[in-house]
């Protein structure tokens, strides 16, 4: 059953340089239980495709296009309407957890605020659920971890309990943005571990975003590659991990440290994210692209079926990717 | 806490005494005496005046028998108003001027903080431009300009209010005094709440709040008031001080017997033991309050620990 369908999604920014396309037509679908990774650089987009869909953006950011949750249109939804939504439907954990908790408010009440409002439950009643839920994800002594503010905890108890106040309505959606970036490595692999283990128990579909393919292996069914605002290409987990047809996700993929080839330099995609104000005719990746034609300063590639499952944007010849990874 | 409040205390006493002893050499060392600008004298009426007051002593003699004094708590007596001791003047001018700075203090933290809330939640619209603008009108409009303007409308134009005179305090003759009072720090108070309140909107646990599908309203009262207000926190201490004590000119203009007036004949009549008298009680009141300002912050802010 599909959960999410995403259409034409198109996000801009007003700024007095002029306007600047964030998210240029992005179309994606999410099944229930099922994890889609979305992937790309800082500032390609990511966190603005999933900002508009919850209505946090910006006050300068206008969205269009359509986003329906279980065939309800949740862009443009009046704040009434989407705080129905929010938390109780689709949650979100957020990049930092050093700054994504209220440091005024006790832990225990920053959870049991989104019972009381959405579930109507007594003070008391929230709190209890609010133990249970800081158990599900690990937290010792949870009951003593109530009354604590979050400068009390460390960073990856924080993501714990952001993780468990997104939880705490069963959504049927959780969008994770960079939930494991501002950690360490091995509490990384925890806070994944937690996330899979949520997942499988709850039945929850995921969208992770993550710059780190490492994390997509682990946890995604779905990846979509996003560059400047655009989708790159869009396939099954395996077929891009695997078998990339576009020459960024090739590049992204390269640029994973392998424990197999000692002493040789890594390798990098050359150049810097374009600027979105200035954009060049033709393929946005052209610059940094080691495939490029004349014809990808020309015309932008449209998006395009490979095959079945997977969609790519790129002039070059898919077959002679594939051969070379 | 409890060991908070007496370090604060045991803090305070050198600070005051500092206070009190550069203030004493300053008026010793400043020219003439309380009776320079009387008439003539015949020079033996003024010395029979200055060895009644001990000014035929040494200075440093003076300053000791003044701290001695001071230690019983009694601040001298007033060498302008006779047969009144300073602390007589002052039990009857503070609560005057406690009364009319405590009332303007209220009103201007209650519009200040509604007021700055509002043009932050607002902000760029024409309810923020107003705001705003009459803020910075109510900052640089000076107070002996805003007082004769309030009595021309409320008193002389609408004749709804008296204009001026004090009756004990009774309830119309305070009103202009506190509007009067009050407007600057509502003023500057809604322009520190609005920057403070815009800068917590957009921090990164009221976007969670958000997604937590939470309503404004709530997520205002709850998540953003207590951040928001810790600027404005730290400006109230000194800002009760000179509400208490600096209004010499509403005092004089509405004809009100407080602080203020005492404060500006004392300084003209180098009336030695009024002006210390009055600076120890700003000192003292200063440090009171910005002892309460610290242990407020500490209530407000769950980081902030006292030892």
């Amino acid at each position: 059953m599909t959960l999410l369908n995403v259409k034409d999604l198109r996000v801009e920014f007003t700024t007095p340089e002029g306007a600047v396309t964030a998210v240029n037509n992005l179309n994606f679908s999410l099944n229930a239980g099922e994890t889609l990774g979305i992937v790309g650089e800082s500032g390609s987009g990511k966190t603005q495709t999933v900002f508009s869909m919850m209505g946090l953006l910006a006050k300068n950011g206008i969205v269009s296009g359509s986003a329906k949750f279980k065939g309800q249109e949740i862009l443009g939804l009046p704040e009434r309407e989407l705080n129905k939504i929010r938390a109780e439907k689709i949650a979100m954990i957020f990049q930092d957890p050093m700054t994504s908790l209220n440091p005024y408010m006790k832990v225990g009440n920053q959870l049991a605020e989104v019972l009381v409002k959405h579930k109507g439950m007594s003070k008391k009643e929230a709190l209890a659920e609010a133990v249970r839920m800081l158990d599900a994800v690990k937290i010792p002594e949870a009951q003593k971890r109530l009354n604590m503010y979050p400068h009390e905890f460390s960073g990856g108890m924080r993501q714990r309990v952001m993780i468990a106040m997104a939880l705490l309505c069963s959504p049927e959606l959780l969008i994770a943005d960079e939930p494991t970036t501002a950690l360490d490595v091995t509490v990384q692999a925890q806070i994944l571990a937690l996330l899979n283990e949520l997942k499988r128990d709850f039945n929850t579909a995921i969208i992770m975003i993550t710059h780190d393919l490492g994390v997509v292996a682990g946890a995604c069914d779905k990846v979509l590659v996003m560059y400047a605002g655009r989708t790159m290409e869009y396939g099954s987990a395996d077929d891009i991990f695997y078998r990339p047809t576009h020459p960024y996700s090739e590049g992204l993929l390269k640029a994973i440290p392998r424990l197999d080839s000692v002493g040789e330099e890594l390798p990098t995609i050359p150049g810097n994210p374009p600027n979105l104000l200035s954009l060049p005719t033709g393929c946005p990746f052209q610059e940094r692209c080691h495939r490029v034609q004349d014809r990808c300063r020309q015309e932008a590639p449209a998006l395009h079926n490979f095959d079945a499952e997977r969609l790519r944007a790129c002039h070059a010849d898919a077959n002679q990717i594939l051969e070379a990874s | 806490m409890l060991r908070f409040i007496a370090k604060r205390v045991l803090e305070a006493i050198p600070t005051l005494f500092i206070l009190i002893t550069v203030s004493f050499f300053l008026m010793r060392f400043a020219p003439g005496n309380p009776f320079s600008a009387e008439i003539a004298m015949t020079p033996e009426v003024m010395a029979n005046i200055e060895a009644k007051y001990g000014f035929d002593k040494p200075v440093h003699e003076q300053y000791f028998s003044y701290l001695g004094g001071l230690l019983q708590g009694d601040l001298g007596p007033s060498f302008k108003y006779k047969d009144f001791t300073v602390n007589e003047l002052v039990a009857q001018a503070f609560p005057v001027s406690l009364k009319i700075g405590l009332l303007a203090f209220i009103v201007a933290v209650t519009f200040g903080i509604t007021f700055g809330t509002i043009a932050a939640l607002r902000q760029n619209t024409w309810l923020d431009y107003t705001i705003m603008t009459s803020a910075m009108a109510g900052v640089v409009i000076p107070s002996f300009v805003l007082a004769p303007l309030l009595v021309l409308i409320f008193a002389i134009g609408l004749d709804l209010l008296p204009a001026g005179g004090w009756h004990n305090g009774a309830a119309q003759y305070v009103i202009l005094p506190v509007m009067g009072m009050s407007l600057y720090y509502i003023a500057s108070i809604s322009r520190i709440m609005r920057g403070s309140m815009i800068e917590v909107l957009n921090s990164n646990f009221i976007r969670t709040a958000k997604a937590k599908g939470l309503s404004m309203p709530y997520i205002i009262v709850r998540h953003a008031l207590r951040p928001a207000i810790l600027p404005v926190l730290s400006y109230l201490g000194p800002a009760l001080v000179g509400i208490i004590t600096g209004s010499v000119v509403i005092e004089t203009i509405f004809g009100l017997p407080g602080i203020g007036q005492l404060f500006v004949n004392g300084a003209l009549n180098r009336d030695y033991s009024m002006v210390l008298g009055l600076t120890i009680l700003v000192g003292a009141l200063t440090i009171t309050f910005n002892a309460i300002v610290d242990i407020l912050y500490a209530v407000v802010d769950p980081k902030i620990r006292y030892a």
